[in-house]
Parts: C-alpha cells; structure tokens; sequence
C-alpha cells in the first residue's frame, strides 16, 4: 500500500439500559440472550433475579448501540412468548446500582492509605487477608469506575461486578404507559402467579 | 387416558384432521394411541423433512394450522429445515417430538438431542412436557401460539415417560383467535394524506396480506394505484388487472422495479423487505416515501426507513385506506407504467422457460402451484398467473430445496378436489423424490410433479456463468441423473417425457388427464439464464433487463486440465 490509511475512528456506542420481566422457564435466559447474540448486540451487562411476583424473573440488560438497536431489540422482545414486559430506562428516571468486590494488594506501608481510599467510597471490607483485603462497593457505573481507579496504583488483584440493576423512580401508578412496552400481553395467557394484593394491583396497573 | 392419547385428544379438539409423521422408539406411545383416535389421520412420510413440507403445504394452502410430528433425536433434527422454512415463511406449524424418558434427558441417552435447543431460533416457541398433566393445555396453548399474530411454528417435545403417564383432566376446546388489532386512525390520516399528494404511487403486497387479498383489491382499484406482488404475495391481487406491475426483486420484472425505483409514495402491505425483494437498500424506492402496513411491530423501519407506519391487520388498514379513495388521476405515471409493462419479455425460444410457461399456461384459477428452488422456481413466479390467494406454494425466505413436491402432497392432501402441480428442478427434486412413496401409499391422484430437467443446479450455474467466469464447478448433474420416468415408475407413478417445443403439448395433455398423479420431465437446454435480474448488492434500478451477449467461456475440459497441470 501506498498511502497511509489512519482507521476511522470509531465513537464509543452508546449503552441502553432494559429491564425485562420474564417467566421463570427453563431457557428463558437462553432466548433472550440468543435474541440479542444473533443480531450481533453486544450485552455489555446482564443480572437476573427473582421479583416480587412468584414465577416472575427480571433481568436488567445493558447493551451498547445506538437507539435503532435497542427499539429493534425491544420489538423482538415482545414477541417472545416468555416475556411478560419490557421496561425502556431510557424514557424515565430511574434509578440504578451495582455491587463490585474488589481485592486489593496491600503492603504494611500502605494499608491505611487505601482503608481511608475505601471510607471515603463507603465501602465496607468483607475479607482481610496477610497481603490483601477485599471491597464491597455498591453504587452507580460511575462510583465504581472510580473506586477502582483509586485502588488500581495499588495493585488490584480481582474484582467481579454483579452488572447492572435498575428500577424506575417513584410509584409505578406515575409512570407513563410509553415506559411499558408489551402491550401483546393482552393476547399471552396469564402467568400463573398469585393474585397481588390490593394494593400492590394499584400500585402496578395492569402489569398482566 | 395416558398423555398420548390426551395428545390426540387435544388435536381431534382442535379439528386437526391430519397429521405428517414418521414413527421411532421415542414417541411409540403416540403412535400406538393413534389406534384409538381414527378421526385424526395420520400420512407417513418417508423422511421428516417432507412431513415438515407437506405439513407446511396443508397450511399454505389452506390457511390453517399444519401439524408434523417425529420421533426423538435423528427424527427431531430431520423436521429442523421445515421448521426453519415455516419460520421465515410465517407458516403456521404445530411439530410434535417425542424424546427420551425425562429420566435419561441431559444424559446424551440413545437418540437423545436437546431439539428444544436446537429449534429455538427457528421456532415462535416451544416446549418441553415435563408434566403429564400440563399436556394438552401446552398443546392447546402451542397451537395458538402458532396461529395468533404473525403465524409460524411452535415445537412440543413430549419424553416417553410423560406419553404413558395417566391424564386425568379434561381435553382442552380451541382457544378463541385473538383479535387482531387495528392499526390507528392517526397512522391511517398521515398515510392518507400522502396518498392523496401522490404523483407516482405504487402498492407493494407480501406474504402477509394474502387473506386481505379482497380489501387489497378493492383499495388499489378505488385509488386507481398500480399493485406489485412480492414472491409470497403472489395471488393476494388478480394478475389479470390492468394494474398488476407483476413481482419485485431480484427476478422481477421491469415494470415493478422501475416503479419502485421511480414512486414518490411506496404503501408496502404485509411484507418484511426481504434482501431478495429490496436489492441494495439505501437504492431501493429511493424517491419515495413509505408507508408500511405491518402486523408485526418489529419488521416496521427494520430495514426500510418508514415515513409512516401502520401496524395492524392488514385487512382493516386497507379498508380504512379506502377512506375517501377516489380514482388518482395520474395519466403520466400510467403512461410509463404502460411503457415497462411492454418490456416484458415472454420466452419464444425452446428452453427452460419456455416449458415453464406451457406449464402454467394450463392451469385453471383453482389450481394449486408449488415450486421448488431455482432458476424453475424464478420462471413460475414470473410466468405464473394467480388470480386468488393460497394457489402458490413455495419457499420464499429460506429457498428450501427439496420444499416444492412435498409441500404439493400436503396442498393436494389438503384439497383432494383441486390439482396440485409442483414445477421442480432435476437437482431439487432429489432432495426428496423418495416421496413418490407417499403418493403410492395413500393414493393421492391429483398431485402433478413437473420436472424441469436442464442437467444443472441450474441457478447456481447460472450465477458461476455470470460471476464466476464460467468456471462451473460442482453443479454437472447429466452424468448422474436417475431416468426420472423409471424412479416414479419404480414407485408406481405414471411418466412422461417431452424434450422438444413439438413433443411438449402432447406430454401436458397425457399428464394431465392421467387419472393418477403423474409426473413429467421436460427436457431442456443446459444452458439457460433466468433475466431480468438484479446482481446481488446493486440496485433495483441496476437491474440487467435482458441477458448479456453470452461471452464465450472456458472449456470445462480445459478447466479441468489447468486444475490437474496446477
Ligand atoms: C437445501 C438447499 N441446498 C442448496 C441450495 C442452493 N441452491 C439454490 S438454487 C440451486 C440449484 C437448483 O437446481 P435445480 O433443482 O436443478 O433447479 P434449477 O435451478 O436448475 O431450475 C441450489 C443448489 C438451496 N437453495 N437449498
């Protein structure tokens, strides 16, 4: 070649933040991530737990692209027959956490350096070891992004993070209905699930 | 009642009258309680994959739900090109596995495979039976999930423990069809709005608006706007209308895609911009604003930028699109129209298409006409004419060889009072031709297998030829062709042969009025291109309209030659 070529730069994609209420089925997770695999989407965080509901997971997907993707992604969310509903973070407050432990390598001449690094984080210590200790730190992306460039100079030994978790802010009655998408659930059969009670049914309108 | 017998049970509930199958150690329980159940009849086939077909072709037909079933693991995995075919079809499909004793599931046991897994990104859903007693609702359940929104096929996998476990609840009634929602009168005004504006529009109807084919018409009539039918959506408009444009895409012809490239308002009903149908999207209608009236929310601005977006049923939206229809008065735009539409090319000379068009010229309104994949395939959607909906059969998103002759015994299953004709190729043929048994076995007497026989895989040929220079490689099948009127023959189906424009009208007659299915071989060149044509990754409007001066080519012997000397 030549001419010099310098690569396009590429800009950072962007993330998106989903919740996804889904039956508790066997494969559950499978489809979904399958769903988002084979179009190439990349889920940059994923946590799943149960809910309030009996036989009702929920799942919060970080996924980096643009907003194309995601609306493509949330329209072929719907169709699935395991999901219940499907919540676009993007359209309201909300807000949202993650956990992240964190071993530090420590020497007698730094210790109290990074336990006041990890006061100033509120972060509690859940292991102290000879050589280390380790971090829980629970916070927002940004929080623990910063934590753990403070303890990076010190030498990180491990960390794992949970991913993501989100909840939209105050009651579910104020949200508006454009938040929700599903609204196929009309035409799925109802979750086998106890019957919410009374308040709870106001408190979420309509969730099946 | 054990679970097989509830199995059948939910079917017969649910008017299935006919099931595509093929027995196996895994599901022996259903197949011995079919013994009980005589009202539901059961068509073997003689390979999974043409009881997917034929199933697919019941419903194709029909419209309504086609039902396959098989034993565990190499019987499962041989329903998976059907079941990828009716998923990209939108085929309702309703397949039901047997598998290994839910004991001896996950442990690799003999003919175990993870079919659930296997299918899940070719099947709207599906299941495995863990409990007896969850059976015919999953079932039930199953069905309408096939049927519901846009239709496609649904997977049971039932283990042998769970068949002869004892049932005691009730059998399921149908599920009601859930309504199908309308699109909103907001979509519908803007959309009006720009049809009413509109200098050069044009309607484009896919697959999905074959059971709105009356509204359809009546909405391009009351507008006076020219009509295109896609390769699945051919028959949803009367090719015999003045304003038929004929088929888009790859094979159109010249006047759908020059409408295409040329409109200012494009209504897309029922479609999903298949790659084959689009050419290079950022080329495809590139004056045009769109509108889309779509079922399924995820195929509206997937590919094609929409201006304006209609979701709902088809049927509705083209009814509340009549709203104030009067005829558009756009003498130029159908001046033009004219002009393409005389561009189109019929084939005069002896040859494949040629054939192609003898064939289909003999067929009546009510006939059905299957394909299966290639350049055969291409001639019948371009010379075919449909004035119904439901009277072509074929594979359209996945291109199955081996689809069309199993999927003209389900059609013709299906409706023993009409003639089933599949146009085939030699190659494609033999990808399921042990069929003929079928036909053989349950006395099918309406089913017409045509066989275009150019001693190619002619469509990849066809592509080597023309981007490949003509370096043909893999795709001779002369040497070692079977004498096709001796394979039917050997399965007791009569034959017939033409090889010539003088013997062809004499061989349709006799095929024809053979009181049996019947099938016929026609003859024709090697070599032989379908036009117009659109390259792969150029646009509509790159579109090759005739075929090139063929440039001679290197000899295959010398071909072969250099690639032993190298
Ligand atoms: C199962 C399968 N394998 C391969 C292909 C690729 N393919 C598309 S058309 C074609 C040639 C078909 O040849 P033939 O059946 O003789 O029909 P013709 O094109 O000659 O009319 C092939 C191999 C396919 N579509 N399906």
């Amino acid at each position: 070649m030549t001419q010099a070529t310098t690569p396009p730069q590429r800009e950072p994609n962007p993330e998106q933040l989903l919740s996804i209420l889904v039956r508790d089925e066997p494969r559950v997770l499978t489809r979904i991530t399958a769903l988002f695999g084979r179009r190439g989407y990349n889920i940059k965080s994923l946590s799943v737990g149960s809910t309030e509901h009996p036989g009702v997971s929920r799942m919060t997907i970080v996924v980096s692209g643009d907003r194309g993707v995601v609306e493509q992604a949330i329209r072929q969310l719907e169709k699935l027959h395991d999901v219940v509903r499907i919540i676009d973070h993007s359209l309201e407050k909300y807000v949202d956490r993650e956990l992240v432990l964190v071993k530090v390598a420590i020497t007698p001449e730094n210790r109290v350096e990074v336990r006041q690094i990890a006061e100033d984080f509120r972060s509690r210590i859940v292991d102290v070891g000879r050589h280390a200790l380790t971090f829980e730190v629970t916070g927002d992306e940004g929080k623990l992004t910063a934590f753990i460039e403070q303890m990076r100079p010190f030498g990180i030994l491990e960390t794992m993070r949970t991913g993501r978790i989100a909840l939209t802010r105050g009651s579910n009655a104020d949200i508006p209905g454009h938040v929700y998408h599903g609204e196929t659930q009309a035409l799925k059969p109802a979750v086998q699930i106890e019957q919410p009670r009374e308040e709870r049914a106001r408190e979420v309108p309509n969730l099946f | 009642m054990n679970g097989a017998k509830a199995l059948w049970a939910t079917l017969a509930s649910h008017g299935i009258s006919t099931v595509f199958g093929y027995p196996g150690g895994a599901i022996m329980p259903v197949y011995d309680a079919l013994t009980y159940y005589p009202e539901v009849r059961h068509v073997l086939a003689r390979h999974e994959q043409g009881a997917a077909h034929a199933a697919e072709g019941w419903a194709k037909a029909t419209g309504e739900i086609g039902v396959c079933m098989a034993t565990s693991g190499p019987g499962a995995t041989n329903l998976v090109t059907g079941l990828a075919d009716a998923m990209l079809d939108s085929v309702p499909l309703l397949a039901i596995t047997g598998n290994v004793a839910s004991h001896l599931m996950g442990t690799d046991a003999f003919q175990e495979a993870d079919i659930t897994g296997i299918t899940l990104p070719i099947t709207k859903h599906n299941y495995v039976v863990r409990d007896v007693q969850d059976l015919p609702r999953i079932v039930a359940e199953a069905i309408r999930i096939a049927r519901s929104g846009r239709p496609g096929p649904v997977l049971v996998d039932i283990p042998k423990d769970i068949q002869l476990a004892p049932y005691h609840g009730e059998i399921p009634a149908p599920h009601a069809r859930p309504e199908i929602p309308a699109p909103s009168q907001d979509a519908v005004d803007r959309a009006l709005e720009l049809i009413r504006a509109a200098q050069r529009p044009v309607i484009m109807v896919g697959g999905g608006s074959l059971d709105a084919a009356a509204e359809v018409t009546a909405l391009a009539r009351a507008w006076d706007i020219p009509v295109i039918t896609t390769l699945m959506g051919l028959g949803a408009f009367p090719s015999s209308d003045p304003l038929w444009l004929g088929m888009p895409g790859m094979h159109g012809s010249v006047a759908a895609n020059r409408a295409i490239s040329e409109a200012d308002v494009l209504i897309g009903i029922g479609l999903r911009f298949d790659d084959r149908v689009t050419g290079r999207v950022n080329g495809f209608a590139p004056k045009a604003s769109i509108i889309h009236v779509e079922l399924d929310a995820a195929e509206i601005g997937k590919i094609i930028r929409t201006h304006v977006p209609v979701r709902g049923d088809a049927k509705v939206a083209a009814q509340m699109l009549m709203q104030g229809a009067q005829p558009l008065d756009r003498p130029e735009w159908k001046a033009q129209l004219e002009e393409w539409k005389s561009r189109t090319q019929m084939p005069e000379h002896w040859g494949a298409g040629y054939a192609v068009k003898a064939v289909v010229d003999r067929l009546g309104p009510d006939d059905i006409l299957s394909s299966d994949v290639g350049q055969h395939q291409m001639l019948a959607a371009q010379l075919a004419r449909f004035e119904k909906p439901r009277r072509w059969i074929n594979s359209g998103g996945l291109g199955t060889m081996g689809f069309g002759f199993p999927a003209a015994i389900g059609a013709g299953m299906a409706e023993p009072g009409v003639r089933s004709v599949v146009i085939a190729g030699d190659g494609g043929f033999q990808m399921t031709a042990q069929e003929l048994a079928t036909l053989k076995m349950y006395d099918v007497r309406n089913v017409k297998i045509c066989i275009i026989n150019n001693s190619f895989l002619g469509m990849v040929r066809q592509w080597q030829e023309m981007f490949h220079g003509k370096r043909y490689s893999e795709v001779w099948l002369g040497d070692s062709n079977p004498d096709f009127i001796k394979l039917a023959d050997a399965y007791g189906v009569p034959g017939y042969r033409a090889s010539s424009a003088e013997e062809l009208p004499a061989a349709i007659d006799a095929w024809l009025a053979d009181p049996n299915s019947a099938l016929l071989e026609v003859v024709v060149p090697h070599e032989h291109a379908v036009f117009p044509m659109v390259p792969a990754g150029a646009a509509l409007y790159e579109m090759l309209e005739t075929e090139p001066a063929r440039t001679p080519g290197p000899d295959m012997a010398e071909v072969a030659e250099e690639a032993r000397n190298a």
